[in-house]
């Protein structure tokens, strides 16, 4: 089947079986290796992408089904010579250690520190109706649905921690 | 995963006859693919119902008329929802990760299948999976399954939080089918396993699922609790939506529902019924007492039956303590 997907400003027109993944699409068809694939069933955010600006996991998302959308990719996200704020922080802080799920997790992140500065609240929130503090453990509760099996989390925590400061994102 | 056709519907209609041929729907596709990949589920043919404009949460009669497409972390994060209905917008936010709530729909999450391991093992015996195999659960590792409106061929537990919210607060399901539209108490929507185990809900062949509509919000406080394994990111053991009037430290009226305990999100009138004129805590003992009285455990989920009478304690004192 045809499909046109616009990943990271670029509009891309495939041929693809119609089982194929938006993960399989990046990694196989368009050598975008960069979005892991983990356990390819949505438990681990290893796949992370944004779909028209939200994180979803590519794995578990038909690529035939997103004609015309865009994803967003962390090959987008900085350079080598110039980190994105995230990137940057995930290096100083050693907000890794295999480096397997980091392209996940700094998706994940993107998106969560936008959905949080929109006012999302979470399960655990005090509050449904007033702006959300990022507290460190908001952060965690919101990473949820990202896995780290060298178990960096204290790090990861302090990396994304650090930009939520550097926003002057509310922490208590 | 298995071969299948694939088709767009540009309208429920085209959606309904699609599936009047057997089609499965796919939205969010979060549990479906994930099944899929597993030859769990081994659909010949899908039917996206992405693109038929069903996303929107519009107020109705009061109340709110919900599109099937709304999105988990839309309909958590919608002002109305998390003023009035604050019961749906907790159950919501508790349940799978920030990426799965912005794929996972509010029609598909009515629809989740179970996460019984046998019916996710396909070497192992599941009238669900496959009728008639039996049920490896019953002698097995069923610590996550039912002690509630179980049968001898399926102990399996729906496994949303979202429904269980829902059935609290009276939700309707909005349908299109062959033969035109109607509305479905949500208390209606969900069959019992009985002999029949892969038959879960009233939808027949050509139905669509198209909207979700709740009523005027109900006075009182409003409070979902989740007991699970891990802190996030896991299904409930138990959980408890609550929706409760009280005055001057008694109980006026409520209505609860469970979720982790039965093949449905579970909720009576005869558990409501108990809970009038007492004091927090005693509701709660008289209603865990109606809840439980013939509850039954499978061994490894015995603990389910004490671990319910003490969410609902917690779900109880939790909520008249916010409203003092």
């Amino acid at each position: 089947m045809d499909v046109t997907l616009s990943i990271n400003g670029t509009d891309h027109r495939l041929d693809l079986d119609p089982r194929v993944t938006v993960l399989d699409a990046l990694r196989h068809h368009l050598g975008l290796t960069g979005t892991k694939k983990g356990c390819d069933h949505g438990q681990c955010g290893a796949c992370t992408v944004l779909l028209n600006g939200r994180r979803v996991n590519s794995c578990l998302t038909l690529a035939v089904m997103h004609d015309g959308d865009e994803i967003t990719t962390i090959e987008s996200l900085g350079s080598p010579d110039a980190l994105n704020p995230l990137q940057d922080a995930f290096v100083r802080n050693d907000g890794f250690q295999c480096g397997y799920c980091t392209p996940g997790q700094i998706m994940s992140a993107t998106a969560m520190l936008q959905e949080a500065e929109d006012g999302w609240p979470s399960y655990i929130s005090r509050s449904l109706e007033t702006d959300p503090d990022l507290t460190d453990e908001e952060i965690a509760e919101r990473m949820s649905g990202n896995l780290c099996r060298c178990s960096a989390y204290p790090r990861i925590r302090q990396a994304i921690a650090e930009v939520r400061d550097a926003r002057g994102m509310a922490a208590e | 995963m298995k071969p299948f056709d694939y088709a767009r519907a540009g309208d429920v209609a085209e959606a309904s006859r699609h599936t009047a041929k057997g089609a499965t729907v796919i939205a969010g596709g979060t549990n479906l693919l994930d099944l899929m990949k597993l030859q769990v589920m081994t659909p010949s043919a899908l039917v996206d119902i992405t693109r038929t404009g069903l996303d929107g949460i519009e107020e109705s009669n009061g109340g709110l008329r919900i599109g099937t497409l709304v999105t988990n972390s839309d309909l958590a994060v919608h002002p109305i929802v998390r003023k009035s209905y604050p019961v749906l917008s907790r159950a919501l936010l508790s349940g799978a990760t920030g990426q799965l709530r912005n794929k996972a729909t509010t029609g598909g999450n009515l629809l989740q299948r179970t996460r019984c391991p046998y019916f996710y093992d396909t070497a192992a015996a599941c009238n669900k999976r496959e009728p008639g195999t039996g049920c490896a659960a019953l002698e097995g590792r069923n610590r996550v399954c039912g002690i509630l409106g179980t049968s001898p061929h399926c102990i399996a537990t729906h496994p949303s939080d979202m429904a269980v919210a829902m059935m609290a607060l009276g939700a309707q399901v909005e349908i299109e089918g062959l033969n035109g539209t109607r509305a479905v108490p949500l208390d209606d929507f969900y069959r019992l396993p009985g002999d029949t185990p892969h038959i879960e809900t009233c939808l027949e062949e050509g139905d669509v699922i198209t909207h979700v509509t709740l009523p005027a919000p109900p006075e009182g406080t409003q409070g979902y609790v989740k007991v699970r394994d891990r802190a996030s990111y896991a299904f409930a053991l138990v959980s408890v939506a609550a929706i409760v009037r009280f005055d001057g430290g008694r109980v006026v009226s409520g209505r609860l529902a469970f979720g982790g305990l039965a093949p449905r999100p579970w909720r009576t009138d005869a558990v409501d019924a108990v809970l009038e004129g007492k004091s927090p805590l005693d509701a709660a003992e008289a209603a865990a007492d109606a809840l439980l009285s013939e509850a039954e455990g499978h061994g490894d989920n015995d603990f389910k039956i004490l671990l319910a009478r003490r969410t609902l304690r917690r779900a109880m004192r939790e909520l008249s303590e916010s409203q003092a």
